[in-house]
């Protein structure tokens, strides 16, 4: 048995998605750029992708531009906006302290250019003041880089407000949708976004292959030099199977969001009501304001990846924000954002649900989990002095 | 396919020699909360031979893996054998560890040296092997 509860780190692909790359990966294999009929034929089903990806989220198909996921998305949208600030002398950029590093990976980059930027911090709920975007704001502002939704703790920031004060200071509005895009109801124009990065394999489309939104007049640089495709501003063939599976993806996501999105909030809901009962154990995150699959906890007094490998035996596919399981020696940066002391945040444990997840496989996630918890502490030094008053509970 | 070898993996299920001593002959705590990893060794010492060893540990599956398989390594051993136990040595009985999980094995060795070092403070009589 395997109960995947890893749906932010990447989704399975949908039935509808696979059968429409299949005949781009067995018969119309021609070149979109070609000019004979059949390398047309593969042009135009990635400019139908174009216009459905585009429909998906009020934008127009000559805003998109496909890339090889969010993470190229994300570098091009931040490095476009440094271009025109640069050349408007407007060398400030305001984001959050909770952002994805291929966002704070191009940030720093910039740092070191010259630019300044500040990482907003977020409440103890992980979610960014409106105020504190506005208060940021500078005559050398260029850009406002904030996520839609958080990849770790699953907190839904308030996009509409920040873009519409970005838009009443004519300061471009990037957002990193990429764990919100297929799964919560975007609007370009009415959520006041200039540009907007997301992936296909975070709503059941292939990996490697994304997309970047960017407003109309909004002048692009490359990443990616060479031929002239997407209207030069990314080189390199189209990988059409990947784009063609992408907008099948998204269009089935977004067909049906509203019921998956219900369905889903309330496992995850029974799944917070569960770990709860958990001693010394708290939610990371605001408990509404959250992705309808995302449950994220801390757990005193132990440790995650030693969580994460038992579950693992038990047949659970979780994730976790400690160091441990990160390479690094220190725990998430998004959970010590939020108030985390490493302490309690090397005992994070992330379970995102999927779409066709069942009551059952909730009541036994809650299980193992209380199981495998229990076994931790029972030998954990650190539960030890704690239950001995030596120490104080933080959770 | 694992992330770790079927020794640590093993050594990780099975934890041996879990638990405590309450009448120790030497405690030794390492590591902190910071880095992730904290270790804590009891030792029971006769006639300068480790005659039963328990651990706690709080951490990652390599540190786990670590503390068990050094307290199997110095369990029956003389003093002197159990101070002279390297990181190393336990990476190597475990089949091998990732380069980046290293540090985590770090932790067993210095936690049995802390352990005997208590054992010394508390026996002024009896003197540690170089
Ligand atoms: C919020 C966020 N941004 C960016 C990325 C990177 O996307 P990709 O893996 O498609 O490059 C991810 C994926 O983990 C993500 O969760
Ligand atoms: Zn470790």
């Amino acid at each position: 048995m395997r109960i995947y509860a890893d749906n932010a780190a990447t989704t399975r692909m949908s039935r509808t998605a696979i059968d429409a790359m299949m005949p781009f990966i067995e018969e119309y294999y021609g070149n979109p750029s070609s000019l004979y009929a059949f390398g047309q034929q593969a042009r135009e089903a990635v400019e139908e992708a174009r216009a459905t990806v585009a429909g998906c989220i009020g934008a127009d198909p000559r805003e998109i531009i496909f890339t090889s996921g969010g993470s190229e998305a994300d570098n091009q949208a931040i490095l476009s906006a440094a271009a025109i600030g640069r050349k408007a002398g407007k060398l400030h950029i305001i984001s959050d302290q909770i952002e994805h590093h291929a966002v704070l990976h191009t940030l720093k980059k910039l740092e070191k250019e010259g630019f300044s930027v500040t990482y907003l911090p977020v409440g103890t709920d992980g979610i960014v003041r409106v105020e504190d975007v506005e208060a940021a704001i500078t005559e050398n502002t260029c850009l406002v880089t904030i996520m839609y939704a958080n990849n770790e703790i699953g907190t839904i920031q308030p996009i509409r407000e920040i873009g519409e004060i970005c838009r009443k200071k004519n300061i471009l509005f990037h957002t990193d949708a990429v764990q919100a895009v297929g799964h919560l109801p975007i609007d370009v124009n009415a959520e006041s976004i200039d540009m907007l990065s997301a992936s296909a394999h975070k709503f059941h489309g292939p990996k490697g292959v994304g997309f970047l939104y960017a407003k109309k007049g909004l002048k692009l640089v490359n990443l990616i030099e060479g031929g002239a495709q997407e209207r030069g501003k990314r080189a390199g063939t189209e990988n059409v199977p990947g784009i063609v599976a992408m907008a099948a993806a998204l269009k089935e996501s977004v067909g049906h969001m509203e019921e998956t999105a219900k369905a889903v909030a309330a496992l995850r809901d029974r799944l917070i009501a569960g770990l709860s009962e958990i001693p010394h154990s708290a939610l990371n995150g605001d408990a509404v304001k959250r992705l309808p699959s995302n449950v994220s906890f801390c757990f005193e007094g132990i440790e995650g990846e030693s969580l994460l490998l038992l579950l693992d035996d038990k047949g659970i596919c979780a994730s976790s924000g400690s160091a441990c399981t990160s390479g690094s020696l220190d725990p998430s940066h998004v959970l010590l954002a939020i108030g985390r002391v490493h302490d309690v945040a090397h005992g994070s444990l992330r379970l995102t649900l999927g779409d066709g997840a069942t009551e059952e496989e909730a009541d036994y996630i809650i299980r193992s989990v209380k199981e495998v918890v229990d076994y931790l502490r029972g030998f954990s030094p650190v539960w030890r002095d704690l239950c001995n008053g030596k120490g104080t509970f933080i959770l | 396919m694992s992330l770790y070898s079927e020794k640590v993996m093993d050594h990780f299920r099975n934890p041996r020699n879990v638990g405590v001593i309450e009448d120790a002959d030497g405690v030794g705590e390492v590591g902190n909360a910071k880095c992730g990893d904290i270790m804590k060794i009891y030792l029971k010492i006769e006639d300068d031979v480790i005659t039963d060893v328990k651990f706690e540990t709080f951490g990652c599956g390599s540190a786990i893996a670590s503390s068990s398989m050094a307290t199997e390594l110095i369990k029956g051993k003389p003093v002197a054998e159990a101070m002279a136990l390297t990181n190393k040595a336990v990476a190597e009985a475990l089949d091998g560890l990732p380069a980046y999980k290293m540090h985590c094995s770090v932790l067993a060795e210095e936690a049995i040296k802390k352990a005997l070092e208590d054992y010394y403070a508390k026996h002024p009589d009896k003197h540690m092997p170089e």
